[in-house]
Formats: C-alpha cells, structure tokens, sequence
C-alpha cells in the first residue's frame, strides 16, 4: 500500500488529476456543463507540459469519440470526457468503439437529457448507453471517481476484455462538489496503469490490419458472440482490478458495496451520490434498532446480478432507486429495477417485494426524509404483505 | 409610438422574464435590442416569427425573451429544425440566432448545407469568439493566438471567416457587423429579414468576461473599443494591404 496526499478537490478535478497522472496518448473533447472542467484543467496539464498527451479541442462530441476511434485504433491510450447531450451526440461511435473492442476511457458526469433543457443530474444519459457494449463505473465520490478512472484503464485494456469503458459520477453534487480527496503518487499510478501495448493496431505496417471493414451475414453475428462474451466473462477480472487497486490505495473497492446486508431485512440498492444520503438515514435507522441496509453497485454493466442477489434473498422488503426512467418498460420502471428483478426471477426468486422509486431528474434533491419514507414504505410492505404500487416517485409534486 | 424606439420594442418582449440572465457587459442584450429594432422599424408584427435557436448564451436571445413562438433545440442544430419549419410553412419568417459554437462548430455542417440550399432563413450568429456559456473554451472563431481556457498558451488554429465560409457556400445575403456599430447593424438586419434566400449576418459580440477578460479587454467598454478601433469597412480594406489587414475586422456587406 502507498499512502495518498489528501486535498481537496471537485469531482471534476478528481478526474483531471487522475487523467494527469495516467497521461494518456490523445484526449479529444468538447466543452459541456458539468463535464467541462474536466477537461479544461487537463487542458491546463497539456500547457503547462505536465502531460505528453495530443489534445484535441474538436468541433463536437460526435468527432470528439470519432478521433478517440481513430487514435485508439492507431494504438494509443485514448481518454475524453462529456455529458448529457454530448453522450448523445456519441452514441453511434459508441457502438463503433465497442464494435472495434478499443479500449478507450470516457469519463461521463451525469447530466439529465433534454428536452426540456436542463444541465442537472439525472442518469438518462448513461442509462442510455447501457446496451451499447461499454463497461459502466459509477462513483458516490470524487474520490471514487478517481479511483474508478484508474481502474477503468486497466479493465479497458485487459486482453481478455478490450472494450471501452464509461466511468461515471453525478454532475454538479459530486462534478461541483468539492470534498477531500486521496491522491495516489504518480509513479504508483504509472505503475499501477503500466505501457498499453495493443495487440493490433493501424499504423502497425508489418501487420497491416482492416478494422470496422464490412460484416456482413456471413461473420456480423459471430463478432457480436465474441463481444458479448468478452462483456459475460468481465466481472472476474474487473474484481481483481478492484482487489490490486484496494491493495494499491488502502480503500476498499468492492464491485458492489455492501452497508448491513449481512442480516438486513429492508434494503435500498442506489447508484452513485445518493448512496451517500442513503447510508445516513440507514446509520440512523440501524442506532434505532431497525435492520435496513444499503447496496451500491460500483460497476453497473456488466451487470454484477449475483452479488446482489445474493444480498438480498433473505430481505422482508428491497426498493430500488432509480434516476432515470426506461419509457415503456411495465408501468415506465427505471434501468436498475428491471435488472434485479429480471436477475431475481432468473434465480427463481419469486416471493421477494421489490419496489421501484425514481428520484433526482433534472437534478431535484434527494433529501433524507425521503429516504426515510422508504424504509418505511418497505416496513410496511413487509407488514401488510401488499407490495402496493410497482413504480413510485420520490420528491415529486402531483 | 415611434417604432424602434425603446418603449415601442418592450412590447416585443416577455418582460416578466427580464433582467436578461446575460453576464454585465455582454454584447447579446445589444444585439437582442437590435434585432428587436429592425423588426419594429420594418413594421412586422412578432406573430409572423418563428425563432429558433440553438444551446449557448446566444440562443438565450429570443428564448426565452421574444414575445413570440421561439423553438429551443440542441446544440448545433438550430438551422436544420429551422428548415423542418420553413418547409412545412413558408408564410412563417424563420429566423435562427445562435453563438459562433452553436452555428459555425457543431453546427457547421447545417450552416453551410443552409447555404447551399438557399433556403429562406434570416441566420444571426452572436459571434463572441469563444465558447461563452461552458465558460470561456476555444471556438472555430476564436483569433490565432488568443487565449482561452483550452488555450491557455493561445489558439495555434486559425479561425474560419464565417462571412466568406457561408458566401462560398452559396448564401444570397452576407454581412458582418459588431455590436459597436449599432445603427449598421439595424439596417443589416432589416435587410436580412426581407431578403428571399438564406441571409447571414455575422454580429460581433462582446464576451468581457470568458474572452475580454483573458486577452487584456476586461471591462465592456475595452471590448466595444476592440471593434471600433479593429473593424474597417469593405471599401477601406480595398486599399489596404494584408500587413495593414493582418489585426483587422472588416465589415459591411459581402454579398447583397
Ligand atoms: C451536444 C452538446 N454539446 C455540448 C453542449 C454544451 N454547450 C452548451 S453552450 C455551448 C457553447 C456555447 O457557445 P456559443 O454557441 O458560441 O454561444 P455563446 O454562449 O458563446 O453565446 C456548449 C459547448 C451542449 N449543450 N450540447
Ligand atoms: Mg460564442
């Protein structure tokens, strides 16, 4: 273990830290709240000759990810960040890059998706991109999100894996809010990353390679196979990248993170910042006596079914949150419930109440007493037997 | 009421929206109030409008504070919703007002497809030289050499000239004028409004607080001072040679 220097940072800077220490080949980006500083304090780095990294100020999001594409499949270790609309503006050289297996790292500060406009938090952007073959991290912290970007280098680039990874924090409550954060040194971070060293790569004349040729009916579905095997096969090496990075900082890095799960019979499984505000309230129900625990998925895709299954087979009541809605699923359900409940029926788990609470779009605020009112919905769930309404809302006016 | 005058084009307006959410000394509350004036002088009602606009400051021109239909998209994409809306109603004066990222960057590729198309769009691009709304980054626009928060050892690209960019493309009205040169820009604009084809109007815009600020011209009057002192009109520039042409700004009409 190396000891980290402490200061304090936003979770934009965080990244640009972490993105600094890395110091990868090109980055590619175009400005956009609350991802912007991210790559504006890189761009400092670039200046000020910290980092050997090509920077490229493009003219869009679509040809940010176009020349990430390019420069990773010339062999380069490519990283670029955006949000929200930006990651809109991506989506089809999401695909190319995934489609391509180039391991490039996108740094996405969670912004809601308009219309109508609106530059808060919300997942709907990178719930978006769940089927489009990235590896997903989400961060509750500026400090997770720069442990994450770390780790995402490593996972990115895992020859086992090479695909692309999305790693994920909440905009403006961890982007904007400034907390302290643990820096590791350098060199143990050039260490930890080490060289990329592509197996193929343009540019690579001896081995000449064609990359994203035409695939048609004859080999499209067999790629397709080695891509989704590639994705299946992930989460055992994603946990040990977890496990050398935990031994690396001294900070626990489970895949997903457990609060009293060990003999909780209410659980709320969260993602990201509120996570946070969720284990207050648990602290403060668990000193009352109540059995209610907290689960946090850190990796959200490939989707780690088991650990939470596992957690929480034995609770009386579960409810999910969810910052995002997936339109159209039974009753407009959000992404991350109808992943554990899909995962629960295919492990035979039927008895189970599970509940779905969207929360936090466009950025409304997350308050304790709405979580309580969780717990308590769960309680009472738990006591009447009746799971009462599939998809409900948390701090909505109606 | 005296059409033009302040009273008259404050019926033009949603007030209840004001103060602008403008920065002190933004160049886009002038431009507001010019194209506002060109309208009244002209004589047309706001009900004839559609103004759609892009995401930046400079799309906050007429959304939300044109008493009129206004049509807030994304990013870049301001002329091509604007030419879905033309097409479908022709009667409706379409007028697109976007910043220099909006029209010229991610949007380009609409800009000049816009021109190419001559269709009859009035496009007024806020031309601030920056990326003023995420904070001060480099544009297509901004000088060679100015420095921005992604240049912070200043731009080594060159910038398009969007006047001869659009007229290359095939635009039918072309003009660049500052928000220095006010009266100007109200006779350009009324132009581009009644013109029949694709008319672009490129209006400096003073950013004092993500451009001036960064490249000696931190205070408002510094930055309108800037346009007086570096635009020349058309026929001056004739006689210039590229040494004397190299910092300036020329303006006026390119293609009528
Ligand atoms: C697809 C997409 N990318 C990025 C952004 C973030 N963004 C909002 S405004 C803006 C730039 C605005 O610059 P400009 O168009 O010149 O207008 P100004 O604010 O300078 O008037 C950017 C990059 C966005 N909203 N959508
Ligand atoms: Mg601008």
């Amino acid at each position: 273990m190396v000891e980290s220097k402490y200061m304090p940072l936003d979770g934009a800077n965080a990244v640009s830290q972490a993105m600094r220490q890395i110091n990868p080949d090109v980055v590619a980006a175009y400005p956009i709240t609350p991802q912007t500083a991210v790559v504006q304090n890189f761009s400092q780095y670039v200046a000020d000759g910290l980092v050997d990294t090509e920077f490229v100020p493009v003219e869009s999001e679509h040809a940010a990810m176009s020349a990430c594409v390019g420069a990773s499949a010339a062999g380069a270790r490519v990283m670029t960040a955006t949000a929200a609309n930006g990651l809109a503006l991506m989506w089809e050289m999401l695909y190319i890059a995934s489609g391509m297996r180039l391991p490039i790292v996108l740094t996405v500060v969670n912004r809601a998706l308009s219309s109508p406009l609106n530059i808060h938090c919300d997942h709907s952007d990178s719930m978006g991109a769940r089927d489009s073959g990235w590896l997903q991290l989400y961060a509750e912290t500026g400090q997770e999100a720069y442990d994450n970007t770390i780790k995402a280098i490593r996972i990115a680039e895992h020859p086992d894996i090479l695909l692309p990874v999305m790693s994920c924090q909440d905009g403006f409550i961890t982007g904007h809010g400034v907390e302290r954060v643990g820096i590791l040194p350098d060199e143990a971070v050039q260490e930890f990353v080490g060289t990329y060293h592509p197996k193929y790569s343009l540019l690579d004349t001896d081995h000449p390679v064609t990359m994203g040729a035409w695939d048609f009916t004859d080999y499209y579905f067999e790629h397709k196979r080695q891509q989704t095997e590639a994705m299946n096969n992930a989460l055992p090496i994603v946990k040990q990248i977890f496990r050398e990075y935990e031994e690396l900082s001294g900070r626990p890095q489970s895949i997903v993170d457990m609060w009293g799960m060990d003999d909780a019979d209410y659980a709320i499984i969260v993602l990201a910042s509120t996570a946070g505000t969720t284990r207050t309230v648990a602290r403060e129900w668990r000193a009352r006596g109540i059995k209610v625990g907290v689960i946090k998925p850190r990796v959200y895709r490939p989707f780690p079914a088991q650990e939470i299954i596992e957690a929480i087979k034995n609770c009386k009541a579960v409810a999910v949150l969810d910052r995002a809605i997936s339109f159209g699923t039974p009753l407009g359900a959000g992404p991350l419930f109808t992943d554990i409940t899909s995962a629960l029926y295919n492990e035979g788990i039927t008895g189970l109440p599970v509940v779905d609470y969207i929360y936090g779009l466009g950025g409304r605020d997350t308050v304790p007493p709405m979580i309580e009112s969780v717990y308590q919905d769960l309680q009472e769930i738990a006591a009447t037997g009746e799971r009462g309404a599939l998809v409900r809302y948390l701090g909505l006016r109606e | 009421m005296n059409p033009g005058t302040t009273t008259s084009i404050k019926r033009m307006i949603r007030q209840e929206v004001f103060p602008t959410p403008f920065c002190p000394g933004c160049g886009h509350g002038i431009l507001l109030g010019a194209i506002l004036r060109a309208i009244d002088e002209l004589g047309w009602s706001m009900d004839e409008f559609l103004f759609v606009s892009g995401i930046g400051c400079g799309g906050w021109i007429p959304s939300p504070h044109f008493a009129a239909d206004t049509l807030h998209v994304t990013h870049g994409r301001a002329i091509a919703f604007a030419t879905g809306a033309k097409l479908f109603n022709p009667e409706l004066k379409v007028v697109v007002i976007g910043g220099d990222g909006d029209l010229a960057s991610i949007g380009g590729n609409h800009l000049i497809h816009g021109a190419r198309r001559n269709i009859d769009l009035t496009v007024i691009c806020a031309n601030n030289m920056i990326y003023g709304m995420t904070g001060g980054q480099v544009t297509p626009t901004t000088p060679h050499g100015a420095y921005t928060m992604t240049t912070p050892q200043g731009n080594p690209e060159r910038p398009f000239d969007l006047c001869q960019l659009v007229a290359a493309a095939g635009a039918s009205y072309v003009a660049r004028y500052s928000v220095y040169h006010v009266r100007q820009l109200i006779r350009s604009l009324k132009r581009a409004l009644q013109h029949p084809g694709f008319s672009f109007v490129e209006v400096l815009s003073s950013c004092p607080v993500q451009y001036g600020r960064r490249n000696e011209l931190r205070s408002p009057v510094a930055m309108l001072n800037y346009f007086r002192e570096h635009c020349v009109p058309i026929s001056r520039a004739h006689t210039m040679d590229s040494a004397e042409l190299a910092d300036k700004i020329v303006i006026g009409e390119f293609v009528r």
